[in-house]
């Protein structure tokens, strides 16, 4: 009998800790089937995705996408109509899950009346931290955004840019394991957008995932490892950037160049005229020169040639059906 | 605990605001001014003849009822513009999204910021009805007959407003949140006025009206129950015989009607918080 007691806690141990292990190698945020509906207006269609943990994960799309629609169902402050979202292999909105979450708003408000240390003091409490952790954290993460010289001040007369330095400083409070950042730099100089790209890349260095809502597509192409474009509630694309943007491409600036030669260079790839500009799409690197000899072989006079890649903001106005 | 992080941010926002320091500030005049309107009525003449110890207790206590009413009815505005905001500006300004953003549970944040309301209220309510009753019998040897029961009455009818505008508050925005309970304590005064009228002419429909609002949001029904704690017992004579006003009560609340408070109270904010936890923040 006592051993059959045994044998059961062994089993519930090992059950334990079988959760713990699929927790721990969950991804950072799985989303299956999403749907929000406000009314008429259905803010999320069935969107779908996954974010593994340690990466940084760029989401983009138009204004009235659903994008910060789903950020909120992320921390639990709105509730899906339908479908299922696990945070850190908790379920979404869920006390587990929040408590390895970073957050900045789209909307950063803090309390005006308290000064920058004392926000960062509140949200430590709020967090869970050690009280013995506490000073080192707030110290940390004024330092990482630049505000210890600004930590005795109250919030009231920071600028926007200030405060959103505060931000995200309260988002990197607690080692989250997920950091959720809606658009981050919205309220930045330069130097605070260059500021924020290296906190998020650091972040990475740490393992952290960073899950980036931006609308400034040069941003998210400079920092993130994958991006999902979502439109009308769904994801439309979705992969490593590179995929996302496809084989190189190349322009070239010639003339003399007949109707018939042009359609022989066809086999390099798609041709598209743009204003005195031949653009080969999803032309292997390696047969450039090829090309090259192939245009001046058929009589063409060569100004200029342009290799390259479809930029971020192409492929998504492209996927976006804007251009 | 998250309910005295909230509690205790919010006792800082009120001093921060400096919304301590006016209330002590007008508490000191109000107490300065009624203290010396209280040490003028010993030395008032009535027909050319100086008022007998009664004739000043009675009005004393007349007094100190218009004055009491008065401090319920800022006590009562107190409570709708605090609890207002309480939950519905911070929604609207987005520092509740960060705040629930942590694992901090929903019915926390409200019964912290119920908590971090009602402590300071309840402290107010004290200091000030110790002070004006402390006042009024140094200057005129008057003293209520039920000092903490009117005390506590005055608290329970700034915490029932208090309470159910934060309920609002959990759903429609400050501004209408705080007039709904400005214009609802209104009526319910309005109510307790037309029930009186009511028994004087003896008219069953109208005396019912004043029962309802009694029931309905009791907050003139406490304002009664601290009219019966604070007046003397000529006073009860009087509104027995069917001559019930603003400033007069024939009987103290009864037991049924004090544990319908607390239910009351109970349930409004059980109301506040399933409406808090069942919104979009």
């Amino acid at each position: 009998m006592a051993e059959g007691v045994a044998e059961s806690q062994v089993a519930d141990e090992s059950l334990l800790g079988s959760d713990a292990l699929a927790i721990s190698s969950s991804p950072a945020i799985y989303v299956s089937q999403l749907t929000k509906r406000y009314g008429q207006t259905l803010a999320l269609s069935g969107l779908s995705m996954s974010v593994p943990r340690g990466e940084v994960f760029g989401f983009l799309g138009p204004n009235g996408a659903g994008k910060t629609t789903l950020v909120k169902m992320l921390l639990g402050l709105a509730r899906p109509t339908s479908g299922e979202s696990m945070v850190l292999g908790s379920p979404a909105g869920s006390l587990d899950a929040r408590r390895q979450v970073g957050y900045l708003p789209e909307l950063f408000r803090y309390q005006g009346w308290l000064t920058a240390r004392e926000v960062l003091a509140l949200h430590c409490r709020l967090a869970q931290l050690e009280r013995s952790a506490r000073p080192d954290a707030i110290r940390g993460a004024l330092a990482t955004v630049g505000l210890s010289h600004r930590a005795d001040d109250r919030i009231a007369g920071f600028s926007k840019g200030m405060q959103q330095r505060l931000g995200l400083g309260v988002a990197l409070l607690g080692n989250p394991q997920l950091v959720l950042l809606d658009e981050p730099t919205s309220a930045l100089d330069p130097v605070g957008r260059h500021d924020v790209r290296e906190i998020v890349r650091g972040l990475r260095d740490q393992g952290v995932a960073v899950f980036l809502n931006s609308h400034l597509l040069s941003e998210v192409e400079q920092v993130c490892d994958r991006v999902a474009v979502v439109d009308h509630g769904r994801v439309i694309a979705t992969g490593r950037l590179a995929e996302l943007l496809g084989r190189p491409q190349v322009r070239v600036r010639c003339t003399g160049l007949a109707a018939e030669a042009r359609q022989g260079l066809s086999s390099f790839g798609k041709l598209v005229d743009d204003e005195g500009w031949l653009t080969v799409l999803a032309i292997d690197p390696g047969r450039v020169p090829d090309l090259v000899a192939a245009i001046v072989e058929a009589g063409g006079r060569i100004y200029a040639v342009d290799p390259g890649q479809q930029t971020l903001e192409e492929r998504f106005l492209q996927l976006i059906g804007g251009g | 605990m998250a309910i005295w992080v909230i509690a205790s941010l919010t006792w800082r926002e009120l001093v921060r605001r400096k919304l301590v320091l006016a209330l002590l500030a007008l508490t000191g005049i109000v107490i300065g001014v009624t203290g010396w309107g209280f040490s003028r009525v010993p030395s008032l003449h009535l027909a050319g003849h100086p008022l007998t110890q009664g004739e000043i207790h009675t009005a004393a206590a007349q007094l100190l009822l218009l004055v009491m009413f008065m401090f319920s009815f800022v006590l009562a505005l107190t409570c709708a513009f605090l609890a207002a905001p309480a939950i519905a500006g911070e929604l609207e300004s987005g520092v509740a999204q960060s705040l629930l953003s942590r694992p901090l549970r929903r019915r926390d944040l409200l019964l912290g910021r119920w908590l971090g309301l009602s402590l300071p209220i309840a402290i107010y309510t004290a200091v000030s009805v110790a002070l004006e009753f402390a006042l009024v019998d140094w200057t005129t040897g008057y003293w209520p007959h039920l000092p903490v029961a009117s005390g506590a009455a005055l608290l329970g009818e700034g915490l029932t407003l208090l309470t159910f505008t934060l309920a609002l508050s959990t759903r429609i925005s400050a501004i209408t949140a705080g007039v709904i309970s400005v214009i609802a304590f209104g009526t319910m005064w309005l109510g307790g006025v037309a029930g009186a009228f009511g028994q004087v002419f003896h008219n069953a429909a109208i005396t019912n009206v004043g029962v309802a609002t009694h029931f309905l949001l009791p907050t003139d029904g406490l304002w009664h129950a601290a009219v019966f704690a604070m007046e003397p017992s000529s006073f009860a004579g009087e509104a027995s015989r069917g001559l019930g006003s603003t400033f007069a009560s024939a009987t103290g609340p009864t037991v049924a009607y004090l544990v319908w408070v607390v239910l009351w109270l109970i349930v409004v904010l059980g109301l506040a918080l399933w409406s808090f936890e069942h919104r979009e923040a």
